[in-house]
């Protein structure tokens, strides 16, 4: 990357260049969803381009690629879902968007039972390149049903693969990656990101699917974030410092499929685990970090692998509450401080 | 009618195929200690073959549970169907689909489906990938009478015609969701009826008559083809068997209703319109009859020669690209 250009960009503005360039590169890519554009059917009125995405990712595809490409819908997920996986697999490489991964039960039995399996049912088949764009995290007072970040499901369903990119550069090149992906993607979004800024190189990049990152080097425990709790990860790491304790931070970057020999390498080293994530516990992407480390690194352990997660309650609204809900410094900064004292 | 004899024989030589397949195929499928999971559409053979009739490999079809026949009516080869249905790698599906998943998307058939209404949508993606390339390519989505009160049914039909997209939605009402009569379940006194919300063409002909059927998709598929948009074509059918090869229909319907609708095989109905035009001989049609039969004794009998699958095969095919370790890690799988 280091010949190319590269300029500050919003993390969603880092979106909207991957889906613009892979448009421009690929005829056969389209994009559908409610408010991709907004104000569909009234370009006589020059209403077009209304809102340019419900978070303004999408802004100005319409205008350069036109309403054929760019696909306002009925609120109808399992339609347009089902539609936009069923054009993938006959020929069209389909980017669609669910708005809030909250409203995931309307549409789900499409992904479940024909993106995620129609390629294994049909005895390899289907093809279905197919992203999924939608939208999690907590913080924003909108409730229970506007604020989950339900990637653990996806990790869970063979067939689907998940990213969840945490800064500009890396929303660019996972979201290049999965519209080129030949598999079904969902890329989540972080909410709590969109205003964030990062260098992001003009040119189209990819950036593997599956592969984690090392944020932070240190020597003496590893913090694994998700999506935004990168960040929480990186700022508790500072923290930390200040007393002794050196820690390492890794950026999942992928839910499925999930780069355990990263995380597995730095626990040898370090010795301990802390997995940081803001979905719900049960079941979740922390506890299967932490039991496959259990399992495969065992003896290089000096503590148990521990998570900082959401409750496993719904967002509540009230702020107090939500505040308390979102994994945050202190509490990975505690977590620590007790693997420590346990000697 | 004027339809040639080709054209005719064509249609009968489809009706039988299903036919010989359902019943000869399925009882085998059993005794080879497969899945009771299989569904037959025997008696419902006119409505798959008369709107099949009118589409080319290139256009695509979505099924259903019960899915047999559109498979066979499309071009799917029952031979490789019937490997398929006996769990053998030779099969349409590598034996990983079975009945309620057989596929072949090289003849535009997007797939059986096990979940009732799943594949509707599909159908309208492919007619959206055919308006979008300008492929004049229709897509077919056959759905059960159960299938008409799933909401993404009605997602799709207003998906279709907002976008006027080359879709036909062919309901197959054989009068019951699994034991639920038709009449306890839909709202309205057709499926037919409901294409008024979504401001198409809603037609209702009688399924067990191949021509009638033949007609009503031809408009439906002309119309398609020509960008008008969907339709909504409703064929009044019966199954002639349960639910599953498990269910006794007799706990919910009367032998006087089975008796009435065998009456009106769709076989039977065929014979009687076209023998009097003098077109095709009574011989004949038994004559197309016979090599079905014998078709399926050849399809069973390679069935049979066809090999398993080989065990690493469980991890094949779940994605394009995925490191294969993973499928397996933390398991403690041997293969």
């Amino acid at each position: 990357m280091s010949t190319t250009a590269t300029r500050e960009l919003q993390y969603r503005q880092a979106i909207g260049e991957a889906i613009r360039q892979e448009m421009a590169r690929d005829e056969n890519v389209i994009i559908m969803g409610e408010e991709i554009a907004g104000g569909a059917g009234r370009e006589d009125q020059g209403l077009s381009d209304a809102w340019g995405g419900a978070f303004r990712t999408t802004v100005g595809l319409i205008g350069e690629f036109g309403n054929q490409r760019v696909l306002d819908t009925p609120l109808s997920e399992a339609a347009f879902i089902g539609a936009a996986i069923g054009a993938a697999s006959t020929g069209m490489r389909t980017i669609a968007e669910l708005m809030f991964v909250d409203f995931i039960g309307v549409c789900m039995d499409q992904l479940l039972n024909n993106a995620a399996k129609m390629r294994y049912m049909f005895g390899g088949q289907a093809t279905v390149p197919f992203t999924l764009l939608t939208r999690i995290g907590a913080g924003f007072g909108s409730a229970a049903q506007h604020s989950e970040s339900y990637y653990s499901i996806f990790s869970h369903i063979p067939g689907l693969k998940g990213v969840v990119p945490s800064d500009p550069y890396t929303a660019k090149g996972l979201l290049t990656a999965a519209i080129r992906d030949d598999d079904p993607v969902v890329y989540f979004e972080h909410k709590g990101l969109y205003g964030n800024t990062g260098p992001v190189p003009e040119e189209p990049y990819e950036l593997p699917l599956g592969k984690a990152r090392t944020v932070r080097e240190g020597t003496d425990i590893t913090l694994v974030g998700i999506s935004k709790m990168t960040w929480v990860c990186t700022a508790a790491a500072e923290e930390l410092a200040k007393s002794g304790i050196n820690a390492e931070v890794i950026d999942l970057l992928s839910i499925s499929p999930i780069d355990y020999d990263h995380v597995i390498d730095s626990v040898r080293r370090t010795h301990r685990l802390v997995v940081v994530d803001e979905d719900t516990p049960i079941c979740s992407l922390a506890s299967e970090i932490c039991a496959a480390v259990a399992q495969e690194a065992f003896d290089y352990l000096d503590a148990p692998p521990s998570r900082v997660t959401a409750p496993h309650t719904p967002v509540p609204y009230s702020r107090v509450l939500e505040n308390l809900y979102i994994p945050n410094e202190a509490r990975v900064i505690k977590t620590v401080q007790d693997l420590f004292a346990r000697g | 009618m004027d339809l040639s004899r080709e054209t005719l024989i064509k249609l009968y030589t489809t009706m039988a195929t299903i036919r010989n397949f359902e019943e000869r195929g399925i009882p085998e499928t059993g005794q080879r200690a497969m899945s009771g999971s299989v569904h037959s559409s025997a008696g419902q053979e006119a409505v798959p073959t008369g709107v099949c009739a009118h589409l080319s490999d290139e256009d695509y079809i979505g099924s259903t549970h019960r899915g047999h026949g559109h498979c066979i009516a499309k071009g799917v080869d029952p031979k490789r169907m019937m490997a398929e249905l006996f769990g053998r790698s030779t099969g349409t599906n590598k034996g990983k689909g079975g009945s309620m998943h057989i596929a072949d998307m090289s003849k535009g058939m997007l797939g059986t489906n096990g979940v009732v209404g799943a594949s509707i949508p599909l159908a309208v993606g492919a007619g959206l990938t055919s308006k979008l390339k300008d492929l004049k390519r229709v897509a077919v989505a056959f759905f059960g009478d159960g299938a008409a009160n799933q909401g993404v049914l009605h997602e799709s039909m207003n998906l279709a015609s907002v976008w006027k997209l080359p879709v036909i939605f062919c309901c197959e009402n054989n009068g019951y969701a699994q034991a639920t009569p038709v009449e306890y379940a839909l709202s309205t006194a057709n499926v037919s009826d409901r294409a008024a919300g979504y401001d198409m063409p809603g037609i209702t002909v009688d399924g067990m008559d191949v021509f009638a059927v033949y007609d009503a998709a031809g408009q439906a598929v002309e119309r398609a083809r020509n960008g008008e948009g969907p339709t909504l074509l409703e064929c009044r059918t019966y199954r002639f068997y349960g639910h599953t090869v498990f269910d006794n229909p007799l706990t919910y319907r009367t032998k006087e209703e089975e008796d009435h609708w065998r009456a009106r095989d769709p076989l039977k109905l065929f014979r009687e319109n076209v023998l009097p035009l003098g077109d095709i001989t009574l011989e004949e049609l038994d004559q197309i009859d016979q090599e079905a039969a014998d078709l399926m004794e050849e399809a069973i009998k390679l069935a049979d020669a066809g090999p398993l699958p080989e065990t690493d095969k469980i991890y094949e095919d779940v994605y394009v690209s995925y490191p294969t370790e993973l499928l397996k890690r933390g398991t403690n799988m041997e293969v």
